[in-house]
């Protein structure tokens, strides 16, 4: 084969998986209202993903704050300003690291559950015995997976921001001396500057990780829906959902964070 | 009545389908053989609407299935029973409630009324003692007369057969093709079977089909077929086979 033909394949292939991923986005939102059908699934679910990954989304969570204010606090004595060390910590984690971590989290470990339940049930003809059956895939297996990450997400998100500026405080007291009243004031302030009562840094972390969520679920769920050819097959669909999640947390992350504050400021 | 004409079908590379032709009248059990890959599980595909022919037509009772959309599928399939290989059953859900399913999704049954319903039918398969197991806890039988349960509880006019004894003993196989024969005669369900067993399609079937290159090479009674000299025939029903 030439290798533009194999270029075209392999882009073809690409943009055909991308189509479906979003095709099972819109076919899960014209479901929505079948949600309370699935409630009881959806629930089940949510626990799931929320008692899956909490453990290792707060100890991550707990570092990377601990981390941030390490790095941060380091350059921040050298110019005498670690009083701020509060408030770059606070901006940080619900901006940007607590929904970054709990996304990946949740992509590793719901994720690639996902995908290789449904892979699973893909190659062993359990998704085509729903569809002979007039149940639709996207509503009984899809639906409920999105809505439980949609859920999850900005709750752990929430978890992931305290246990990281929890984490911050304990290295701003003990390593660089920073008072632990003065560390939560700064944070506080900080998070509560806006004047509303849902600061900005906050809904847009959350809206943020409320994308992540339904991303990641479709993307898993696309995944392991196309999975062909037994435990290989399941592999690769795991690997893939992983690997997608990922990407997306980046680019949508950079989107959000460039519509909220640069194009709407 | 079930129809194929002329149908053509390729997967990837290979012609699995060549100018398939195939009548299956109500009330009968047709009975597909053919070697592996000649396109015996495809054709069950086709006439469910899960695969589409690339030319001719699948009708049931006149209505094209090719041209299908989603809602006339759906419509189709509530009318169709098919029963995997494996049983295909999800196992997150119990026994009782994998027969449920169906119903659940689609009649406005009442509790009580659901749960008699899927009682009788585990009954008829013989699986009432284990509605509260779910899929990995039982055996491979088991399985198989749980997926015909689901198959037969919203009382399907055409069941599809896919392979319905792959893997079992005798003693289990010999129940299914039982359960078969009692289908259609107690229910009047047509069924079209696919298998590579003698004892299943001389038991349970009205008429056998042999496929090869993705046709059907040879057709006719049971005993027309056990009295064949053609090799397939012979290959297939011949007294060496199974």
């Amino acid at each position: 084969m030439n290798p533009f033909a194999s270029l075209t394949q392999a882009v073809g292939t690409r943009l055909d998986g991308a189509g479906y991923v979003v095709d099972l986005l819109l076919r899960s939102a014209v479901a929505v209202r079948r949600v309370p059908r699935r409630m009881r699934f959806t629930l089940d679910m949510a626990f799931n993903a929320g008692v899956r990954s909490l453990p290792v989304t707060l100890v991550v969570a707990a570092f990377a704050g601990a981390i941030l204010a390490m790095q941060t606090g380091i350059e921040l004595r050298r110019f005498g300003d670690s009083a701020v060390l509060g408030t770059i910590t606070a901006l940080s984690m619900c901006r940007e690291m607590g929904p970054f971590i709990t996304g990946v989290i949740l992509a590793a470990t719901v994720g690639s559950s996902m995908a290789a339940e449904l892979g699973t049930m893909k190659v062993s003809d359990e998704v085509a015995a729903l569809e002979v059956m007039s149940v639709d895939p996207v509503d009984y297996l899809v639906l409920p997976r999105v809505i439980a990450l949609a859920i999850m997400c900005p709750i752990l998100t929430v978890l992931s921001n305290l246990v990281g500026m929890y984490g911050g405080s304990v290295i701003a007291e003990h390593n660089l001396g920073v008072s632990p009243d003065l560390y939560w004031i700064s944070a506080r302030e900080a998070l509560t500057s806006s004047g509303t009562l849902l600061p900005k840094e906050v809904y847009v972390g959350l809206f943020k990780s409320l994308v992540f969520g339904a991303a990641i679920a479709t993307v898993s769920c696309a995944s392991g829906l196309r999975a062909t050819g037994g435990a290989l097959g399941v592999g690769l669909a795991v690997q893939t959902a992983v690997r997608n999640s990922v990407i997306l947390i980046i680019v949508l992350g950079f989107i959000v964070t460039w519509f909220f504050y640069f194009l709407t400021g | 009545m079930i129809e194929l004409r002329d149908v053509y079908k390729k997967l990837g590379s290979r012609q699995i389908l060549s100018g398939m032709t195939l009548r299956v009248p109500k009330g009968m059990n047709f009975v597909l053989m053919g070697p592996s890959g000649s396109g015996k599980s495809v054709t069950l595909k086709h006439v469910i609407g899960i695969l589409r022919p690339d030319g001719g037509s699948v009708t049931v009772d006149g209505q094209e299935v090719s041209t299908m959309d989603r809602t006339q599928l759906m419509t189709l399939r509530k009318r169709m029973g098919y029963l995997f290989q494996n049983g295909a059953l999800i196992n997150w859900l119990t026994v009782a409630d994998n027969v449920a399913l169906p119903l659940e999704e689609h009649s406005r049954l009442g509790k009580s009324e659901l749960r008699d319903r899927v009682h009788e039918v585990l009954g008829l398969v013989h699986m009432d003692h284990a509605a509260t197991q779910f899929p990995p806890s039982i055996s491979g039988g088991m399985k198989l007369r749980t997926g015909l349960a689901r198959a037969l509880v919203t009382n399907p006019e055409y069941v599809l057969y896919d392979e319905p004894n792959a893997g079992l003993d005798p003693i289990i196989s010999q129940q299914i093709h039982e359960l078969i024969v009692e289908v259609r005669d107690r229910l009047g369900v047509t069924g079209l079977i696919v298998t590579h067993s003698r004892a299943c399609a001389t038991q349970c079937g009205d008429r056998i089909g042999i496929l090869e290159n993705g046709r059907l090479a040879v057709e006719g009674t049971v005993d027309e077929m056990t009295r064949s000299d053609h090799p397939l025939a012979r290959a297939f029903l011949g007294g060496g086979a199974d």
